[in-house]
């Protein structure tokens, strides 16, 4: 039974298919554990028991009448920023709590199609904004591996539930990081594709111009067959790309020989913890044993990143939230006085201090007068961080670095309210990945002091293929990824 | 640039948040350390450099002028905090 | 002391797809509230714009139409502010890169000089929804099913001079976007709103005075009336020593006045920034040539071509171009009944004072064009006459059937045998002898008298050319 929970998605495929255990004999196993653990994490926010266990029934019919596809009566847990018809959608906020979606999100239909089983919505930072997950109004998740410490952000919901085998893996989003810091500070496999590949439509928008959607998974492997099912052009999504979507299981088992990797200058300088660094460059001699090369490179523009970011994303941001205002759905007041009243309340009651903090930041950047000073020159940072990849990219194939400066920190250290740009800068070397709306994975590469470390790798737009290939190679022949902190809790770098 | 409260009073205002005298002292200093870290932006010359608003170089697509959406008043009321006789109602508005 | 006024006008006109601008939801008129709102146009989370093509094609259309540049590249701004009829909390429209650019509108004025007025640019934008303040005692009902229909704005420069020349280029915009079919065009429901800025300076001068911005004004007559009312307002403020505020008012049709806008006074600060939810929008020219392909004669054109082609007053040839339908309707009729002079009188007077007072649209008309070209036949081959004509007319107007069936089943033919016509003549000379006495020394105005006899003795079917002339041989001294 054990067993069970240890399978990603690829063994649960073969094992359903084998008939080793039905779907709902390990959806009902997952929602004990989550049962018995997610009160100590807090990971989910909404356990859908009813609606998964049905889904799995329903695909366990499937596969007795021989109609089931791959991947049906898998379970797995959404990000809580997707929508989800009839299911709670809280996007971490108190302005969400009482929205149930009457619309599922393009990525929830796929995978609704493909017969996963949604085991529930995974906790969040407030709107996707934050970097340590202690923005929620559902409370702070916790990491898995040591509970004094935070599991990154803003997916770390989802990277927790996945850490603690409380699902084998799950959606979630990346805007600066997202998806890849808590994947690193989790000791996940985290990917954030090409900015067009998924459909954003149904997925709470945050800042319009960076978000993706992606997946948080135990393997490569498991990261190819969700990529898989989620990418695809959606005509509902204007920035919704029109390619078609490779083969990526097809291209995993390629070898690595001759591989180009650049290693930024930047992001090996002051600021890295010498132990994170380690790891890193251990890492790198593995690829160099796969057949690869490594050869530095320069983000001259790098150090601009975070400013640039932190006036784009809040700006869109300010506007994004502007129809939080209590009229036609979410959070409302009690008892205003008058419509301004309606507004400011609700919206003051309903948002959490980070929301407030970047909405604010952002009207102030778009403001009369500052639009130019802040808006235009931040787009054209921009510009330039793009040109700085496109450039380096002449000589490399894929870029590498770490993920974060460091492994997950404690829990309420950085207090925001005095010095939120402490918990900014977290994201210094994933940010410029969004601006120039790049694929980047993250990928474990050891343990400092028991705790994980990420390994991020670029790639050029649209190869998202290449980079699951690369991370899969290297999971082959390693096996930092297979650690997790266990089955039960309060232990860490059990395998 | 400095910050002071007024200008604090008014982003609050044009984002339709309402703050308390602690929250917008809180604000001040947050959103001026924020700044400060922005600013360092305006020491690279960026002259002649065009802005990039998307990661990649595309043209709008266009949509069929079909009708594709149902009468869904029921379900989508129904969200509202307040609702009556088909409409959303918020406190009277005087023009 | 001689003063002018300045006016420049913003006009709002609904375009007629069937879909909203960025979402799939009908927009069709008076449908129960919010039941063409969608998702998307209810801002819920997650939602996303699509542009609307044919919105696209006939803002282009209208470019074209006007002469204009046409932004190949055009890009959609987010416009923010609160309200509760703006469900996003912005307006997505378009700021600096607007679908069309610089063009120009020729009108024609009351003293029949023409006058060429710019037109700045027109741009896309989203509708709002409709706030209903009266339905409820402490609350304002918000209905959102217009909240996303496409508008075009159209703004003309400040070359306008008078409220008589705003009127004329109101009409003139209104005529030309019924003429490209892009819009029904009426200010009564909204789907063409003016907006009037309003500025006086001493003749002369060449600077700009302070201008006041009058808004959601919902007719033509309103229009001329409220720029007129400001000027004045503008004017005696000046004289008294005050000084015009740039601000928003509204105009009362009750009082005729313009009243300040108080809430809006507080300039709003839009914070513009380009819509990231759309990429720009790039058309090249084959789009463009495409939609020009589908641009119809044009107003100015069919007129021009009236006059030459059916030798028409400049008058007339205006009059009839005006409308596409009602110059359709012309074209049919002259080229059926081949005669361009009647078939306009007919269609100007006759048609049109039967068409106002049922307050019908030509479209609507009880009388097709075929049918009135086949009643001009009837008068061109002395079937019968213009007068009888106009009681044919009006029994074809309440469905009696066809001229034809009429004049046959009333027994209207004209009676033109002059024989038959003389005998009456004869008769009623006699009858009259005082009469023919009065004409006979001088009294020329007693010959209506006998035309009017001769008409009630052939109950109105007697030739009148005939009557006419064999009256005056037979009452020639």
């Amino acid at each position: 039974m054990a067993d069970m929970l240890q399978q990603g998605i690829a063994e649960l495929a073969k094992s359903l298919a084998r008939k080793d255990f039905s779907s709902a004999e390990v959806t009902r196993a997952y929602l004990d554990r989550i049962h018995a653990h997610n009160g100590d994490l807090n990971a989910y926010v909404t356990v859908t028991g009813d609606l998964a266990l049905a889904q799995a029934q329903a695909a366990d019919r499937a596969r007795a009448a021989g109609t089931a596809c791959t991947w049906a009566g898998i379970p797995f847990a959404h990000k809580d920023i997707f929508c989800t018809t009839g299911v709670r959608t809280a996007c971490g906020s108190r302005m969400l709590d009482n929205f149930i979606a009457p619309y599922d999100a393009t990525v929830v239909a796929k995978m609704n199609a493909a017969g996963m089983v949604m085991l529930g919505k995974t906790n969040m930072d407030e709107f996707a904004m934050g970097s340590s997950n202690e923005t929620s109004w559902y409370g702070p998740v916790k990491n898995p591996w040591n509970r004094q410490l935070v599991p990154g952000g803003s997916s770390g919901g989802s990277a927790a539930a996945v850490a603690a085998h409380l699902c084998p893996a799950a959606t979630a989003t990346d805007t600066g990081g997202s998806i890849r810091q808590p994947a690193s500070f989790c000791g996940l496999t985290g990917i954030k594709p090409t900015y067009g590949r998924v459909s954003r439509w149904g997925m709470i928008a945050f800042a319009s111009s960076l978000d993706q959607a992606g997946v948080l998974t135990r393997s490569a492997e498991d990261a190819a067959i969700l990529m898989q099912m989620m990418s695809g052009f959606d005509p509902k999504d204007s920035t919704s790309v029109d390619l078609p979507v490779p083969d990526y299981l097809a291209s995993l088992e390629q070898p690595l020989k001759g591989l180009r990797i650049g290693l930024p200058k930047q992001h090996f300088a002051q600021g890295l913890n010498p132990q994170v660094e380690k790891l890193i460059r251990n890492a790198l001699a593995e690829f160099e044993k796969l057949g690869a090369t490594l050869k530095e490179v320069s983000l001259d523009n790098s150090h601009l990143s975070v400013s640039a970011y932190y006036v784009i994303a809040p700006a869109e941001a300010s506007a994004n939230l502007s129809r939080y205002d209590g009229v036609r759905y979410g959070y409302r007041c009690d008892k205003p006085a008058d419509l301004e009243d309606l507004y400011k309340r609700s919206r003051a009651e309903g948002f959490g201090a980070e929301v407030k903090r970047r909405i604010m930041v952002g009207t102030y950047a778009l403001s009369a007068g500052f639009y130019d000073a802040y808006y235009i020159k931040a787009q054209k940072i921009r510009r330039l961080i793009k040109d700085d990849f496109d450039r380096a990219f002449n000589d490399v194939d894929v870029i590498m670095g770490p993920t974060s400066p460091h492994t997950a920190f404690a829990l309420g250290s950085k207090n925001k309210d005095q010095d939120p740009v402490a918990m900014y800068l977290e994201d210094i070397y994933t940010i410029a990945v969004n601006l120039a709306g790049l694929p980047g994975l993250s990928i474990p590469a050891g343990l400092v002091n028991g705790l994980p470390v990420g390994l991020q790798i670029v790639g050029r737009d649209w190869s998202e293929g290449q980079l699951l290939n690369i991370a899969h190679k290297f999971q082959q022949a390693t096996d930092w990824h297979t650690r997790t902190p266990g089955v039960g809790p309060g232990v860490s770098g059990e395998k | 640039m400095t910050l002071a409260l007024k200008d604090i009073d008014n982003i609050a205002h044009l984002a339709r948040l309402q703050l308390g005298d602690a929250e917008k002292q809180e604000a001040l200093n947050s959103i001026t350390s924020i700044l400060r870290m922005i600013d360092q932006m305006q020491a690279l010359n960026t002259t002649g450099v065009e802005p990039l608003s998307h990661g990649f170089d595309a043209a709008q697509r266009l949509r069929d002028d079909v009708v594709t959406e149902t009468d869904r008043r029921d379900t989508l009321l129904k969200l509202a905090p307040n609702a009556a006789d088909g409409l959303f109602l918020v406190p009277k508005v005087l023009e | 002391m001689a003063w002018e006024t300045v006016i420049g006008l913003e006009v709002h006109v609904q375009l007629s797809t069937k879909s909203k601008l960025f979402s799939g939801s009908s927009t069709q008129f008076g449908a129960e509230p919010n039941t063409q709102a969608s998702i998307y146009d209810l801002a819920l989370p997650g939602t996303l714009p699509v542009l609307n093509g044919e919105a696209l094609r006939m803002a282009v259309k209208f470019g074209l139409a006007i002469g204009a540049e046409i932004g190949k590249k055009s890009v959609f701004d987010r416009k923010n502010y609160f309200y509760p009829d703006l469900p996003k909390g912005y307006q997505t429209s378009q700021l600096n890169h607007p679908t069309v650019g610089k063009g120009s509108l020729t009108v024609t004025l009351d003293d029949g000089t023409t006058k060429t007025i710019g037109i700045t640019r027109a741009h896309m934008e989203e509708d709002a929804g409709k706030s209903l303040h009266e339905q409820f005692p402490h609350d304002t009902g918000i209905d959102l099913n217009r909240a996303g229909t496409p508008l075009l704005e159209i703004v003309s420069e400040p070359e306008i001079r008078s409220a008589k020349e705003a009127v004329a280029y109101l009409k003139k915009l209104h005529s030309l976007i019924l003429y490209l079919g892009i819009s029904d065009g009426d200010m009564s429901q909204g789907s063409m709103r003016c907006d009037a800025n309003v500025s006086v300076r001493k003749v002369g001068e060449t600077r700009f005075g302070t201008r006041a911005e009058i808004k959601n004004i919902n007719s033509f007559r309103f229009v001329e009336k409220a720029i007129l009312v400001e000027a004045q307002r503008q004017i005696d403020l000046i004289e008294d020593g005050g000084k015009v505020v740039q601000e928003t008012r509204l105009y009362d049709a009750d009082k005729n006045e313009t009243r300040s806008m108080r809430s809006k006074e507080v300039a709003n600060d839009y914070r513009y920034f380009p819509e990231p939810d759309l990429l720009p929008v790039v058309i090249d020219d084959a789009f463009i040539e495409a939609v020009r392909a589908t641009l119809p004669e044009l107003p100015d054109v069919k007129a021009a071509r009236f006059q030459q082609q059916y030798g028409l007053s400049e008058y007339d040839a205006n009059v009839l171009a005006a409308h596409r339908d009602t110059a359709d309707f012309y074209e049919t009729v002259a080229n059926d009944c081949s005669d361009a002079k009647l078939a306009a009188n007919w269609v100007m007077v006759d048609l049109q004072a039967v068409l106002n007072k049922s307050e019908l649209d030509i479209a609507q008309s009880p009388v097709s064009a075929a049918a009135l070209a086949g009643l001009i036949k009837r008068i061109k081959d002395s079937t019968i006459s213009s007068k009888i004509a106009k009681t044919v007319f009006e029994a074809m107007v309440n469905s009696e059937g066809s001229a034809d069936q009429i004049i046959d089943s009333k027994g209207l033919k004209q009676v033109s045998d002059s024989g038959a016509i003389e005998k009456m003549i004869d008769a009623i000379i006699a009858a009259n002898p005082k009469q023919v006495e009065q004409y006979r020394s001088g009294q020329e105005k007693v010959f209506t008298f006998f035309v009017g006899q001769v008409m009630k003795e052939s109950k109105g079917k007697a030739n009148p050319a005939q009557v006419n002339e064999i009256l005056q041989r037979k009452l020639k001294v």
